[in-house]
């Protein structure tokens, strides 16, 4: 598996680093309740389709990355900085 | 028997005796030529097996070569290549290949059918362990390892093209050549030794010329063009994910590794692999002198040895007859052609059986005759070979390895790939079903030329003249009649253990596969799987397509762990980190531990010490009367800078750092976003917008990694940037009543106490080296931490020990810096657990209500805050010499030891020199609560039961006066 990350190219899974479902990005208020922060924690969807992973370029860039890809084709269709999709 | 003048030879051995060889050909083709037709011995029943195919696919002649360590099992002999000295042995066989003791399980074969293990060895159940599985592995089949390190070298590489063209035969020598021309990025590989596949084994022309003329041209005019690679004698192995591709090379240069495993990253790719010959299931079709036709005519034409005196071939295709024809221009006698097909019209100078069958052979170690039923009749044929031909199967497997399936051609009575499996692969030639050297010739270039239009290149087709004939066939797969009919050589899987399975109702093909074996050897059911499912498909009355075909996975050819696993060797497995004192502490003889990837010395034994606690509360003394010298240059160091540096520290620490003075550290906790502690480190503040925080040496990389998470995926807002700088700096930890002294041995300028007071830093000089230091203290002393750049940090640290020793102290190890904590209560990662809080380490005010920080909200859960879940205590052992042990259980004083009385545990135990007590670092339930209570604590593996008092977990010092000098 390759992945394109934007600062460095396409490159290979080695260097990454894979932490789980993007929604990380959607990070709750710290007051917004244990149901809201239980459902940020500890509850993840597992599609057989299109998903948006969070991977770290650690033997890169040390970019955070968000990839667009099929669970089921495995085909990686987008990536781009966690830091411009968060912002 | 050699039908030309092979030139050179050299020698090498088959079972310790001398055999003549072409340098190159395969091992197989050498001991036909000295007519030695008993090669081994099957799997099962130990039958003497000779070679059967030219190929990779070779499900009999499998060999051990090399002794010793270096010796390799289950080697194809159709593969492996002739060289001088080479050391062949047979497999499978003992006392001897000829007298095999275990044949008698040939005689017992009416009892040992599909599923005889399954049924026999059930019960009792208490023999399984001590007896059946010993015999059974013992008896089970194929080469031994030798049980030693083998000293061979094999390599990985990988590699990159616009186009993989995989398979050297017709359709992919003219798909390179085409691609080539046109200016594309071209790699081809085959596993044959020589390129040119079938056109270096069959009698035909192509543009006018011999075959292996035009290809030995075609190969020239490839390896002119700067943008195509070879790589012969490399079989791809399996189709993955983005056009990846594992191919395994057996490279053949002196010097060079014994094999190496190649990924290859390719834009697009053509399937050329060709297509495999199938047996047929006739009585006793497994005796050696049975070889498929096509291998037959691969030994005559390619490598001119005849694999027999008298051959007869038998087969449902138009191959039988080219077989024949091959053969008798050569010289060797046909002693009968059988076609199976009664509608043939032959005229020829041998015997012609059309409609006929092979319904019997006989010959205890290789093949004598054979009986022929035609026109009602039966008549015994004397041959020594019998050339099999019942059809091609196109080679689809690298085309179902991402869950392809391929479809079943009526026409050609075969299986041939779905379009478009695997993505960015074409298919072309005879694994595509296209059976004439004409029609692969044009497809292979026509799928090229597409292929370079496609990626943006000019490419013309140029065909050459070739032979072009229809592939007629009519299908046949087993022969009625009484007997083992082999289907699956290599786990001698019969006819019979088909009917069984079916009758059993196994009667899906994968239950088929798992209920007789079949296809489960290391050559993967490659001449058997078609056959076996035909059969199945008989039984059940259902057609071909209905019972489908199992699932082919790679590797395509079996790939050594060695292969694949290269440079994962011993140190090869994970890199080595070093400090900058490591040859010198190496030198002083320190005793070397892992710690992650790093090593750091246990203790610095001293002549005349011969136990490690000596050395230990030796140096734990240097640091509580003295003072003590340790590199702690691998705890993590990250360097925060930004304008909201200060802001994002306040993010990840529970704790405020925006408050922390410029040339002041202060002690900070992370947590991780589910309320559990992280790690726990100091911040430093150089400058306004710069600070210099450490983590522990086990969480350096996770504490990095999530610094970056928090800056550009939660904090994107911030200003501040974060960098490892663990190896740019060398810190040593200088601890001890004496540590201002030694320092002013070794600073530019003299430190006093009132200019460095307890948790102050700055920049120093050191013999003109601008370093840092930090007045930090892991030990409850009077303690700095000095960092200079890398380079310098072996000669600081010589420099430090040799002043240390003249003031009384020394170098000291992890150890005494163990004592040293705990004597504290201070924390490592054996408390940090990743199970525990804030709240359970008694470090709840250390997490800030007043702002936002990672892990806060979740912290606060109910079931985090329980004053009952198990807390940081002290444990001091009360009974004269009895130790506490890291590990043991917790019970109250009388309980029994069983979990349901589990209280908690010991995370750190030590002998205290300075308190002369053993003492510990516990979790237990309401352990602050608990102070002044006698425990039991419980080590149910070394074995130690003993009492403990509870106690808070600083032992010494509990002021805190020391540190503060
Ligand atoms: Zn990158």
């Amino acid at each position: 598996m390759r992945i394109e990350c934007p600062h460095c190219g396409e490159r290979d899974r080695r260097e990454f680093y894979y932490v789980g479902d993007a929604v990380a990005l959607a990070r709750p208020a710290p007051d917004a309740g244990p149901d809201a922060w239980d459902d940020y924690l500890h509850n993840r969807d597992n599609p057989a389709g299109d998903t948006n992973d969070l991977w770290y370029h650690e033997g890169g860039c040390g970019a955070w990355i968000v990839v667009s890809r099929n669970t089921v084709t495995h085909a990686v269709h987008r990536t781009k900085l966690a830091q411009k999709a968060a912002s | 028997m050699r039908l030309r003048n092979p030139g050179q030879t050299v020698t090498f051995t088959f079972d310790g005796k001398p055999v003549q060889g072409v340098p190159g050909e395969p091992v197989a083709a050498a001991l036909l030529a000295n007519g030695i037709r008993l090669m081994g011995r099957s799997f099962k029943y130990h039958r003497p097996r000779g070679v059967m195919t030219a190929g990779s696919e070779e499900p009999n002649a499998l060999v051990t070569v090399g002794r010793g360590a270096a010796q390799d099992p289950n080697i194809r002999a159709t593969v492996l290549e002739v060289s001088d000295g080479l050391e062949v042995f047979s497999q499978n066989a003992w006392p001897s290949l000829r007298h095999d003791a275990l044949a008698v399980n040939d005689l017992l074969s009416p009892f040992l059918g599909a599923g005889f293990y399954y049924k026999t060895f059930m019960w009792p159940a208490s023999f399984w362990e001590k007896l059946y599985e010993p015999v059974i592995r013992r008896a089970a089949g194929l080469g031994r390892l030798s049980g030693q390190a083998s000293a061979d070298c094999y390599e990985k590489a990988f590699a990159f093209c616009d186009l993989l063209v995989i398979g050297a035969g017709p359709a992919g020598l003219m798909a390179a050549l085409t691609a080539g021309r046109a200016g594309v990025d071209v790699i081809l590989a085959d596993e044959d030794s020589a390129m040119g596949g079938r056109l270096l084994r069959e009698v035909e022309d192509v543009d006018g010329r011999p075959a292996a003329a035009w290809v030995a041209d075609v190969l020239a005019q490839l390896r002119a063009l700067p943008n195509v690679r070879l790589m012969p004698r490399t079989t791809v192995t399996g189709a993955y994910d983005q056009g990846t591709y594992g191919a395994l090379e057996r490279v053949a240069a002196a010097g060079a590794p014994v094999e190496c495993f190649w990924r290859i990253v390719a834009k697009r790719s053509v399937l050329c692999a060709g297509a495999l010959e199938r047996p047929i299931a006739f009585p006793d079709n497994d005796r050696p002198g049975i070889m498929l036709a096509g291998a037959v005519r691969a030994y005559v034409n390619r490598w001119g040895v005849a694999p027999g005196r008298s051959v007869t071939v038998f087969g449902n295709n138009d191959d039988a007859h080219r077989t024949a024809r091959d053969l008798a221009a050569a010289g060797i006698k046909i002693a009968g052609l059988i076609d199976a097909r009664p509608d043939v019209q032959v005229t020829a100078d041998y015997p012609v059986f059309t409609g006929g069958s092979v319904t019997a052979t006989a010959g205890r170690r290789g093949l004598s005759s054979i009986t022929v039923a035609h026109q009602g009749g039966t008549r015994v044929i004397q041959t020594d070979c019998l050339a099999i031909s019942g059809g091609w199967n196109p080679s689809v497997h690298l085309t179902c390895h991402m869950n392809g399936r391929p479809r079943w051609r009526d026409d050609i009575a075969a299986f041939v790939p779905t379009p478009d499996a695997i993505p960015g692969m074409a298919v072309a030639g005879a694994c595509n079903g296209v059976f004439e050297t004409a029609g692969c010739l044009r497809e292979g270039a026509e799928v090229a030329a597409a292929i370079a239009r496609d990626l943006g290149f000019t490419a013309e087709v140029t065909l050459p003249v070739a032979e072009a004939r229809a592939y007629a066939i009519a299908p046949l797969w087993e022969i009625p009649g009484k007997g083992r009919k082999w289907v699956d050589f290599q786990n001698d899987v019969t006819t019979k253990d088909i009917a069984l399975s079916a009758q059993e109702n196994m009667r899906s093909v994968e239950h088929m596969k798992r209920y007789t074996t079949q296809g489960m050897a290391p050559d993967q059911g490659k001449s058997s799987n078609v056959l076996a499912l035909a059969v199945l498909a008989d039984l059940t009355g259902r057609g071909i397509p209905e019972t489908g075909t199992t699932t082919f996975r790679p590797p395509f050819v079996p790939v050594g762990i060695a292969a694949m696993g290269a440079g994962g060797q011993g140190k090869g497995f994970a890199p080595t980190r070093l400090m900058t004192s490591h040859h010198a502490t190496v030198a002083a003889r320190a005793p070397m531990i892992e710690a992650g990837l790093w090593y750091r010395p246990s203790y610095f034994p001293l002549e005349g010490e011969v136990s490690w606690r000596q050395s230990c509360d030796r140096e734990v003394g240097y640091a509580r009367n003295a003072v003590g010298v340790c590199d702690v240059s691998t705890l993590g160091k990250i360097d925060v800078q930004g304008p909201d540096a200060a802001a994002l520290l306040d993010f990840v620490y529970t704790n405020r750092m925006s408050t922390l003075k410029m040339g002041r550290v202060r002690y900070g906790l992370m947590l991780r976003e589910d309320g559990f502690v992280m790690d726990d480190g100091t911040a430093a503040r150089l400058g306004p917008d710069h600070f210099v925080i450490t983590t522990t040496t086990a969480a350096a990389g996770q504490v990095m990694r999530h610094m970056e998470f928090a800056s550009q995926v939660l904090r994107p807002d911030l200003d501040a940037r974060v960098l490892s700088v663990t190896d740019h700096w060398a810190q040593f930890a200088v601890a001890g009543p004496r540590a201002q002294v030694l320092l002013n041995t070794v600073l530019d300028d003299q430190i006093s106490n009132e200019d460095w007071p307890f948790m102050a830093c700055g920049t120093v000089g050191i013999g003109g080296v601008t370093g840092r230091l930090f007045r930090i203290s892991f030990s409850g002393e009077t303690a700095f931490e000095i960092a200079v750049p890398a380079r310098y940090g072996e000669s600081l640290f010589r420099q430090l020990v040799a002043q240390a020793r003249t003031l009384g102290g020394g170098p000291y190890g992890m150890e005494a810096l163990n004592v040293l904590r705990i004597e504290k209560g201070l924390l490592t990662h054996a408390e940090l657990h990743g199970r525990t809080t804030a709240f359970d380490l008694g470090l709840a005010g250390m997490v800030s209500a007043q702002k936002d920080c990672i892990g806060q909200a979740a912290a606060s859960r109910p079931g985090l805050v329980d004053p009952a879940r198990e807390r940081l205590v002290g444990l001091r052992a009360v009974e004269e010499g009895r130790r506490l042990t890291a590990g043991a259980h917790l019970f109250a004083k009388d309980a029994k030891a069983v979990t349901a009385n589990d209280q908690g545990y010991v995370t750190s135990a030590c002998y205290s020199p300075t308190l002369d007590c053993y003492l510990g670092l516990a979790f237990l339930k309401n352990g602050p609560d608990r102070h002044g209570e006698v425990i039991r604590m419980v080590d149910h593996l070394r074995g130690v039961d003993t009492l403990a008092e509870v106690c808070h977990p600083v032992f010494f010092d509990p002021e805190g006066g020391r540190a503060r000098g």
